[in-house]
Formats: C-alpha cells, structure tokens, sequence
C-alpha cells in the first residue's frame, strides 16, 4: 500500500487547553454507537463545547476565529482513556491533521499514528506562548516540521519531539502497518505453528 | 496451520523439530546475556514474528477478542481490502458494551444498538468467528467472559479493542488494548506492530485490612503512580497480597493498569492460575492440561529478572480508597478530606480545580458524607461473582436508602446465573437493588442505563471521567463493591467497615 510520505503539516492552530483531556471528552461514548467512523467528526468535544455554550462562552472548535484549524494543541497526558480509535478518527474527521501536546497517552498516540496524524511533543510554555500567538494572530500558518523536528509559527521556531519509530513510519510513508504485516503472513504461519495453544 | 516443510514427519517428530527450531530463535533474539527472564521478555520471545522496516515487532496476538464497538469498522476495512480473517478460530466475539441490561428481547428499541448487533452477528458468521452471543448463556463483559471460558490462558498475548484487556494479564497473559486499525490488523493477520514496553515491577505485601479490598490497591497505586506513570510500562504486579490474592482479585488489578498509564498489566500465573483455569470450556484437557501447566509454570518470571524499574507497598497501610476527580488517580483514603488544589503538585492544579468544580466538591471538607444518587455494582473491573458475593454476604437484611438508585450488573450470563442459583439475586433485590441481566451498563452509559443530570455515582467501574456514566454533568466517584452497598444504605459515601461492621 503506498502511503504519503508525511514530512510536515501546514496548517491554522487551534488551542483546546488542559491536562488529561481523556476519549470520553473527544468523543462521548454515546456518539460511538455507529458501525462506521463517517460523520464523527462533528462530535468531537461535543459535550465540552456543549457547556461552552451553555455558559455563554465559545469552546475553541466552535469559534469563528480558528474555523478550519488543522493542527491541535493541548495540555499532557493528552487522549487518555479508552481505546477507541473514535477518538482520533473525530479529530481527524473535524479537520485536525496533527496534535501538539506536552505528553500523549499510548494507545491514543498509536492509534493517531495509524491515521497518519503525527503526535509530537512539546513543552508546555512553549505550548502557552504559540497560544497566545494563535490567539492574536488565528489566520498565521503553522508547520509541525517533522524532518526538523520543529514548530514553526510567525517567523519563530520550537523544538518538538517524536519517538523515532513514529517519526519513521509518518516520513516514510509507512504509518500504517498493514502491508507490512501481510508481508510477513508466511513467517506468522510458521510462528503460530510452533505455539500449542495455536497450532491445536 | 501447518507449515509445509514438516509435512512429511511424524507429529512427534514434528513437535520436536519445531521445539528444536523455537529454541534456536529464542536464542538468536536474546540479547545480551541475562539468564533470568521477566514473562513478558519470555512471551514476547515466543511470539515475536520478525522485525519490521520501521523497527517495530511485528508480534504474533494468539487470542483476539472483539466485541461490538470496535470492530465493525475494522470488519469495513478488510472488507475494502479485500482482505479474509487469517485465524477465525482464534477470535472470539460477544456483545457488551451496547446491550440493555432490562430488555433481553429484540429488535432493541434503541435502532443504533441493534444496527451494531446485528453487525456483530453478521460479520462473525461471514468469516467463521465464535460469538457468545444473547441466547447462549455465555455472553457478557468480553474481559469477563475470556476468563470464564478459559480462553485467556497463561504465556499468550490477547488483544482486544478495549484498553481494559490488560485485564487478562491476570492470568500471565501479554494482553493489550487496542485501536480499530488494529482489530483489522489483528483479523487480516494475526499480528501487530508493536513495541516492547519497559516492565516495571510493583510489589505489594502483607495482609490486606478487613473490608480493605483489590480496588483499593490499585486505585492506591494509581494514585501513588499518577494516571501517566505508566507510560511505556508494562506493570508486573506481585509480592505476598498478590500471591494470596484470588484470580478475580488479580483481574481487578490488572484491569486498571490502563488508568495508570500502563497498556499492560500482568501477574505471574501459579497454582491459582491454574486450579481457576482447570476444567473450564477451553481450557485444555487430559494430558494436554498437564503439558500446558508445565510450559505455563516456565513462563513466569525468572528469580532475578531484570525490571527498569521496582516499586513497593505495604498492604496494611491501604485504607478504602475512593476518587474525588474527574481521572482515577484523583483518589483518596475514606476517611481523608477532599484535597485543595493548593496541596496538590503545581502541574496538576488546573485539572484538580476542574475536578472540583465538575464534582461540586468542597476543598479541605471530608469525602465522606457526599449525598449520593445512584449505586452501580459491575464492570468488567467489579463484576464477577466474587464481588457479588462479597456485598451480598453483608448486605443481607439491609435496604436501599430511599431515593437512591441501585442496580446489580453481573459482568455475565455466567456470572448472573450462578449468583441466581446461590440466591445472591434475591438478597440483592430484598435490599432495594435492582437486578439487571448482564453487560457494561452504567460502566459508560452506551446503553440505556446513564445518569441523568448531575447526578453523584458511587461505582465500582474503573473511569470517572467527564460524561463518563452518559450524563455530560454526571459525577462519579469510583471505590470498591462494598463501599458501593454502603453508599447505598447509607445515601452517602460512607466507611463501609463501619456500616457493616468489618473488623
Ligand atoms: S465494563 Fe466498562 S470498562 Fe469494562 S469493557 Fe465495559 S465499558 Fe469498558
């Protein structure tokens, strides 16, 4: 299967602040009773930009002003919780092409991976202060550079991290492991074979 | 499956080749030279495929579990591939997270629920999957009915599109949560690319407190740990408490690695292991049930394996532990007071103010005493027969405080038909509970089963996030089964010890 090789994202940014900010809050669980992922993305943080508006505020995926953002920041331990990859997939599906957050939870982290949807890490006063530029400034471009494992936005430059494995997958174009994996079906049979419990 | 050079042996010769040919791999990806193992090097080894171009393993996953969430969209993706099910005896499919727990009947009234059952039903008879599904006695919670049937077994990995599959490292299996991509991959291949986590070892020793229980050590470690602690970690869970701890215990552990950050959870399998596994429906029988308890009893770690990291707990300084946030590592002992943002770690102070807005709780006031709405006794974290036994035995002769809400969800058909017979269901509904068939409930509130409004939840389920119990403004507050039959005598989060006198 040939995949994009992703190199960097380009995008407007889009603040949605705080820590933990599990899969239940992007995506409820209720909007998971479907058997396929199109339409998630207007769910995304529904319930958080529910009470948004119920408290006469704008919840930043409902605000005007970043309409058509496609890279996320946020807080650490971002997207922990379920496994769900409803999580992602609603993210993606609302228009988001890369996350920049302080920490990622594991499975969220590979499951975004899988999509195409480069993680990358970054600290969390430089997170603030790209904030506050996206807050003056929502039209300036940014570009999570993943070949200079850099942030760029309005002329200035951050440091990102990314496991070197995910940054493997995302530049090589191999971000989603399936073909890869059938490849190896023959070494797997052999594999299986040798374990009692499967060869039974 | 066979693989066609042997095919001209005889199986005895077959298997010794082959054991000949396992050996030789193990070595060749040994690296560097520690003779002692921990089981997870050991299980890894043992099902490590090759490894792929970008690095990662590509690790063989003998068991795979499906339920009726996850994996229509990956059954869509094969479908778009052109793609078949590689082993379809070794997925096992049942229905949990959607089915009401008060109508057995369908169609569902919920078209969205049945649309995905049907799905299910659909997709496991096209490509020759095993469903425990509605009618045969055997459906339920899927980290429930794994170890029911004795599907999940030691030495294996299991994956399954949930992150409470770490449940099944109870029994000294590699199991892992995981995404739909994977469920595909999983289906189309039997594999998946991974990495191999660090293994950190957490031991707790001594002798639980009375009415001091599983769920409150690992509510403790995770609070200990913090939600993320366990990120890149595999936990090896072991020390006296574990060794004396029951099966069930260990999966309530095991169950909530994933809240602690940890994708994997494990004990090392032992004669516990082994006398719960024997004579269920998949275990192996007859000569082959010894062969497998000697290769499963290799398969723990070796004395002095090597752990990137150790950690150790006194069982007798665990107290009832109950949460007061919006994440499962916002806990605290029953009799402490509800922390103010202030005393917590600087970085945790925004999300310990939203909690405590989210919560309606005051800083500095006791936990205990909080007005409590609803009581909900399941989960695939709290829903065994053990649990119910436990309540039952002290809630016998006790009501419901009126105004609360109780509901019993046994964590399955198997679990709801033995505690029938024992006559736990009645005692539960004279108490003013309601007794509900089984499935995930009140757990996530995909069925009809939510809170409503802001409704207070005392849970014995794992997760107390935001919206979690289908109510956007629904509080949770996660403890133990008992401490649960206590908030609901009570009408509030109560010291369970004392309602029912444990000492
Ligand atoms: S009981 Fe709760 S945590 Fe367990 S599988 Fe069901 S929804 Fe998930």
């Amino acid at each position: 299967m040939a995949l994009e090789k992703i190199t960097q994202v380009t995008g407007r940014g889009v603040h949605v602040p705080g820590d933990d900010l599990d899969t239940d809050r992007i995506i409820p669980a209720r909007f998971m009773k479907c058997i396929t992922f199109d339409g998630l993305g207007e769910f995304a943080f529904y319930d958080a930009r529910a009470f948004a508006k119920a408290d006469g505020q704008v919840h930043p995926f409902d605000n005007p002003r970043h309409a058509g953002a496609g890279i996320l920041l946020s807080g650490s331990n971002f997207g922990c919780g379920s496994s769900r990859e409803h999580a992602p997939q609603a993210l993606y599906r609302f228009g988001i092409r890369a996350i920049v957050a302080e920490s990622f939870a594991e499975i969220f982290f590979g499951n975004s991976i899988t999509l195409g949807m480069p993680c990358v890490v970054m600290s969390g006063d430089n997170i603030r202060a790209v904030a506050q530029l996206i807050d003056s400034d929502p039209a300036a471009l940014a570009t999570v550079d993943l070949t200079g494992r850099k942030f760029s936005i309005a002329d200035m430059d951050f440091p990102i991290a990314i496991p070197d494995h995910a940054h493997e997958a995302l530049v090589s174009g191999k971000w989603d492991a399936i073909a890869d994996l059938l490849e190896g079906v023959e070494a797997v049979r052999e594999r299986a074979a040798a374990l009692p419990y499967m060869a039974a | 499956m066979e693989s066609s050079a042997h095919r001209h042996e005889t199986p005895a010769k077959r298997t010794f080749i082959r054991s000949i040919l396992a050996s030789l791999r193990w070595t060749v990806h040994f690296e560097g030279f520690h003779m002692s193992q921990t089981l997870l090097d050991k299980v890894w080894q043992a099902h490590a495929v090759r490894t792929l171009p970008n690095g990662a393993t590509q690790l063989l996953i003998g068991t795979h579990l499906i339920h009726e969430v996850t994996s229509p969209q990956a059954f869509g993706m094969l479908r778009d591939l052109g793609l078949r099910v590689l082993y379809p005896s070794r997925t096992f499919a049942t229905v949990d997270h959607i089915v009401p727990t008060d109508e057995r009947v369908e169609p569902f009234s919920d078209d969205l629920a049945d649309a995905m059952i049907k799905a299910l039903r659909k997709n496991c008879a096209e490509h020759g999957i095993t469903f425990f599904d509605l009618p045969t006695g055997r459906q339920g919670i899927v980290h429930i009915v794994g170890p029911e049937q004795g599907i999940t077994q030691p030495g294996t990995t299991i994956a399954c599109g949930d992150s409470h599959t770490s449940t099944h490292g109870a029994f000294g299996a590699i199991a892992f949560g995981i995404g739909t991509s994977q469920v595909r991959d999983v289906l189309a291949t039997q594999t998946m690319a991974l990495h191999k986590p660090k293994v950190r070892r957490i031991n707790v020793n001594g002798r639980l407190s009375p009415g001091v229980y599983a769920k409150d050590v690992i509510l403790h470690i995770i609070r200990r740990l913090g939600v993320n602690g366990g990120l890149g970690f595999a936990y090896e869970y072991g020390g006296t408490t574990f060794d004396a701890f029951t099966q069930e215990e260990r999966m309530t552990v095991c169950n909530m690695s994933i809240e602690g950050g940890a994708r994997v959870g494990y004990v090392n399998p032992d004669e516990t292991t082994f006398a719960y596994l024997q004579g269920r429906p998949y275990a192996p029988k007859g000569a082959e049930w010894d062969a497998a308890v000697t290769r499963w009893r290799a398969t723990a770690s070796d004395p002095g394996a090597f752990y990137d990291d150790t950690v150790t707990y006194e069982a007798s300084t665990i107290a009832p532990t109950v949460t007061w946030g919006i994440n499962p590592g916002q806990a605290i002992f029953i009799h402490e007071n509800v922390p103010s943002p202030h005393e917590v770690p600087e970085k945790d102070r925004a999300t310990a103010e939203e909690a405590l807005a989210h919560m309606s709780l005051q800083p500095g006031r006791p936990i205990k005493g909080t007005k409590v709405d609803v009581a909900f006794l399941g989960s695939c974290t709290n829903g065994r027969l053990s649990d119910l036994q436990e309540v039952a035995r002290h809630i016998r002769g006790r009501k419901v405080r009126a105004g609360v809400k109780a509901i019993v969800v046994p964590g399955s058909q198997g679990v709801a038909s033995v505690a029938e017979s024992m006559g736990l269901a009645e005692i539960f509904r004279e108490a003013g509970f309601e007794w509900r068939g089984a499935g995930c409930s009140m757990c996530l509130g995909m069925n009809p089963d939510k809170l409503v409004g802001n409704q207070l939840c005392a849970s014995s389920s794992n997760r107390n996030f935001k919206g979690r119990q289908g109510s956007p403004t629904g509080r949770t507050v996660l403890m133990s089964p008992l401490m649960v039959a206590a908030a609901a005598v009570t009408g509030e989060i109560s010291d369970a010890r004392e309602i029912f006198s444990v000492n």
